[in-house]
């Protein structure tokens, strides 16, 4: 066949459904095309632990689900806010010590632990960061990202929380059962959430930031109080992943604010998609396993992830959700002119 | 007496790192998170001429940095350039090839203490009572020629009057006919070479270790920051007051707190001036 | 003597050691049109960002309806009612037309005085914004105002800016060069835009290079020069001022630059 001849045609279902909110209605066919793809998510997500082989397998999944709330909140704050924070390790830690802490020193059940550390830590990270909130582009991702070290530092430096050792003996979940399915239902919720959230009007004013925060002055709305909240909001998600964390690992300490919580969620996010909020769970369903099947190279295990980014960034940026996406939603097909 | 003298010999070595990251942010607008990875990978390289190939110590350095030059344009000419202007993916993406590169280095096997190179020149002297060895000598003074050296090359050369041209507005370089790209890989090159240069005159004090550079980086981005970035003056100076605060700390409160101060400093200036001291970026942003 | 709603009272502004603005002092009263006039780099523009917080000024004070806003941040300052329109325009590029102005609706002010018209206290924001946007010139049957705002052309933009000030239900829009890089047809109906905001009462200052249309519809005219203040008068006063015709026009007779200003 002389393809000189042929032309892609191209037919964008997606529009076509959506366009018409009546007739996607009127059809069974194109309510299941627009219920499947978060069907798929929900149930895939609901029946991984299940379908894990050994312990050892769940407690992989509990740790992508971590990594996903982490990267999760790093999208919604750098493709809505655009507040580009390189310090996932910050939240991840301050979530982990305050649920450390409070379970410790104070011996608070971790089910209280988890929610009191996401807003307990939500709050801190808030201030902490607060007055980096004027910052732009390329000086706050520095300075998010030396806040996670300065942590690390001062606790080293201080000696408290146990200084190097960590504070040890922390209460792990009741069962894994319960360690998985709250840690699975918590990253849909947070999805479904943030993903609900950014289409709202209040959503539209955090986009509106990121794109032009002067005429956002201008308009009576203070930039400030969006910027703090939206922090707030990602935080909180970090911190719970942190305390999470925590309870699994039935231990926190400095490493808690490795390098590694503010790289791995990033690459996710670039290699799943930035800006869909379901990406970052993509990037960190591929990721953290093959991380953890590189375990015995040590170290290798950064240079491939960091490899597979720079790749990503620079061969295919948009991800694999906005492409996966695109050919969901069109049909091509060889059309003969 | 010993907290001038230390004073200068940490400032000056900050300087050092911070130099080469001070200019190519300056040229090309590209924050180049490789730049600790360019400085150990320096070393290493130094250090497998010298003492596994057996080449004179002068000639593995000359290689070694050229080697590292090379290295910093592919790294611009293959990777950075797709992704300049986006100052996030910059980010993102140098800061993932450092951290290839150093995490590669560690799971070679490049880890011990075994990895050191040789001072230039043994022993040491009294200066106003304080033992200086010869080496840290030789780094201020060869830090200052090099300071001294880059301002001229900046200032009475045709390629660095380019280079400042771009510095100074690209699209207006670009104007006159300066190849932007061109410019911007050559900066890359030279960042990569004094980052080189930084890393062979330092590392003879102490081991070569992967987390140093992670330190370099630290320490560069602070120097860089609290100068104003992109403002090589400004780091000069800035890398004077973090060098010097750092020493104050570990005499007066303990040496847990050298890095701590360097973090505190970053933060602080990007809270209270983000332009730094030296740089003016920011005034011109914010009219509206 | 009513009280002036706005009053600019010896504003100095410094860049560096550039004097922007030297102790500029003003009065607007309610339902005012002044116009502001003058060469490229006179302050006109600093004008605006003090007076709406952009930029504090380096000495002088500035009230609003004799409350003292120097130095209060702009969106408290366009919370109580002043407001502007960027010279460069500042709309939110990844955003549809009338989700642009969902953003100024959704403010605390929208949300107390009910937008213009008191539109915004019922219904939903985006309703209200594709009514504002009609009022303004938005043909609203075709697919403008639902077009990404990337796509649309400067007359477009221009009238965007001040819906996004019309959406806040003003006491005072400043217009920062709103006729510039307009076609005639474009700036023609555009003024009757601006007579009819002011017959609803609102005051408005206007910074405009375009004087032919700048004096059908101000009332009273600054000029400016070097940031200082030349002379406020009405048109005519203005025009016959030498000071003016010596700063302004150069050597030029009036008439001549009148006949292609």
């Amino acid at each position: 066949m002389n393809t000189q001849q042929l032309r892609k045609e191209r037919i964008d279902r997606g529009i076509k459904v959506r366009s018409d909110g009546l007739y996607a209605l009127m059809s069974w066919r194109e309510m299941v095309y627009l219920a499947l793809p978060r069907f798929i998510l929900i149930a895939g997500m609901l029946s991984l632990p299940l379908l894990m082989p050994g312990v050892y397998w769940q407690r992989v999944i509990s740790i992508v689900c971590i990594y996903a709330i982490l990267a999760l909140s790093f999208d919604f704050l750098a493709h809505y806010v655009g507040l580009v924070s390189l310090g996932g390790a910050f939240f991840i830690g301050t979530g982990g010590y305050i649920a450390g802490i409070l379970n410790s020193y104070f011996s608070i059940p971790p089910f209280l632990t988890v929610p009191l550390a996401a807003v307990i830590g939500g709050a801190i990270c808030t201030l902490l960061l607060f007055p980096c909130l004027p910052l732009k582009g390329v000086y706050f991702a520095i300075v998010t990202l030396m806040y996670p070290l300065f942590m690390a530092r001062i606790i080293e430096a201080f000696d408290i929380f146990g200084g190097t050792d960590g504070i040890l003996g922390i209460d792990s979940f009741s069962s894994t059962f319960v360690e998985q399915y709250f840690i699975v239902a918590m990253l849909l919720i947070f999805i479904f959430a943030i993903r609900r959230m950014v289409t709202t009007d209040m959503g539209l004013i955090f986009t509106a930031v990121m794109d032009n925060d002067q005429a956002v002055k201008a308009s009576g709305i203070s930039i400030t109080k969006y910027k703090s909240l939206a922090v707030f909001i990602a935080a909180s998600m970090g911190c719970m992943a942190g305390a999470c964390l925590t309870h699994i690992y039935m231990w926190t300490g400095i490493s808690m604010f490795a390098l590694d919580f503010s790289i791995l969620p990033i690459a996710a996010t670039v290699i799943g998609g930035s800006g869909t909020l379901v990406g970052p769970l993509l990037g960190c369903l591929i990721l953290v396993p093959v991380s953890e099947l590189l375990r015995d190279f040590g170290t290798l295990r950064i240079v491939f992830y960091a490899t597979l980014l720079v790749g990503f960034i620079l061969f295919k940026s948009e991800g694999l959700m906005v492409f996966g996406q695109r050919k969901y939603e069109q049909f091509e097909r060889w059309k003969g002119i | 007496m010993d907290i001038l003298v230390y004073g200068t010999i940490n400032s000056v070595s900050l300087a050092l790192m911070g130099l080469g990251f001070a200019m190519v942010y300056g040229i090309s607008r590209v924050p180049n998170f490789a730049h600790g990875a360019l400085y150990i990978i320096c070393g290493f390289v130094t250090w497998t001429l010298f003492q596994k190939v057996g080449l004179p110590y002068v000639l593995s350095i000359f290689l070694a940095l050229c080697v590292n030059g090379l290295l910093g344009m592919f790294m611009y000419r293959f990777i950075l350039i797709r992704v300049r202007g986006m100052n996030i993916s910059e980010i993102i993406c140098s800061y993932a090839i450092g951290l290839a590169i150093l995490e590669g280095l560690r799971w070679g096997g490049f880890r011990g203490m075994t990895n050191t190179l040789p001072v230039f020149m043994e022993g040491s002297f009294m200066l106003g009572g304080v033992p200086v060895d010869y080496h840290r000598l030789f780094m201020v003074i060869i830090g200052l020629l090099l300071l001294a050296g880059l301002w001229v090359f900046t200032h009475y050369t045709r390629l660095g009057l380019a280079l400042q041209g771009m510095a100074q507005d690209e699209q207006a370089a670009l104007m006159i006919g300066i190849d932007s790209d061109f410019m911007a890989m050559l900066a890359m090159g030279f960042g990569a070479i004094l980052a080189g240069v930084a890393a062979i005159l330092i590392l003879p004090l102490g081991n070569i270790v992967v987390e140093s550079g992670y330190n370099v980086l630290i320490m560069s981005i602070a120097v860089c920051i609290v100068g104003g970035l992109g403002s090589w003056m400004g780091a000069f100076f800035a890398a004077f007051i973090i060098g010097f605060a750092q020493i104050l700390t570990v005499v007066f409160i303990g040496s847990h707190f050298q890095m701590v101060v360097a973090l505190m400093a970053i933060i602080l200036t990007l809270i209270l001036k983000p332009s730094g001291l030296f740089g003016r970026q920011k005034e011109l942003e914010e009219r509206v | 003597m009513t009280q002036p709603i706005l009053k600019m009272q010896n504003v100095s502004k410094m860049f560096g050691g550039v004097k922007a603005l030297n102790d500029v002092s003003v009065d607007v009263f309610p339902g005012d049109v002044l116009g502001i006039i003058g060469p490229n780099g006179s302050g006109k523009t600093t004008i605006v960002n003090n007076i709406t917080g952009f930029i504090k000024p380096t000495s002088g004070k500035i009230f609003f309806k004799g409350k003292d806003i120097t130095g209060m941040p702009p969106h408290k300052i366009a919370d109580m009612g002043v407001t502007r329109t960027f010279q460069i325009m500042r709309p939110y590029f990844s955003l549809p037309a009338y989700k642009n102005l969902v953003i100024p609706l959704f403010s605390p002010r929208a949300k107390r005085t009910g937008g213009w018209r008191g539109g915004g206290r019922h219904g939903d924001r985006a309703t209200v914004a594709v009514d504002i946007l009609e009022e303004i010139g938005f043909e609203r049957d075709s697919n403008i105002p639902f077009k990404p705002t990337s796509s649309l052309p400067t007359g477009y933009l221009k009238r965007l800016e001040l819906a996004r000030c019309l959406s806040l239900k003003p006491e005072i829009i400043i217009c920062d060069e709103v006729f510039s890089g307009l076609s005639m047809s474009e700036i023609a109906s555009m003024v009757p835009l601006i007579e009819k905001l002011h017959e609803e009462g609102i005051t408005i200052i206007m910074i405009e290079h375009r004087l032919r249309e700048l004096f059908q519809v101000a009332n009273r005219v600054m000029v400016m020069n070097f940031g200082e203040k030349l002379i406020e008068g009405t048109s005519d006063e203005v025009m016959a001022d030498a000071k003016v015709k010596e700063a302004y026009f150069g050597s030029e007779k009036i008439e001549e630059v009148m006949t292609y200003a």
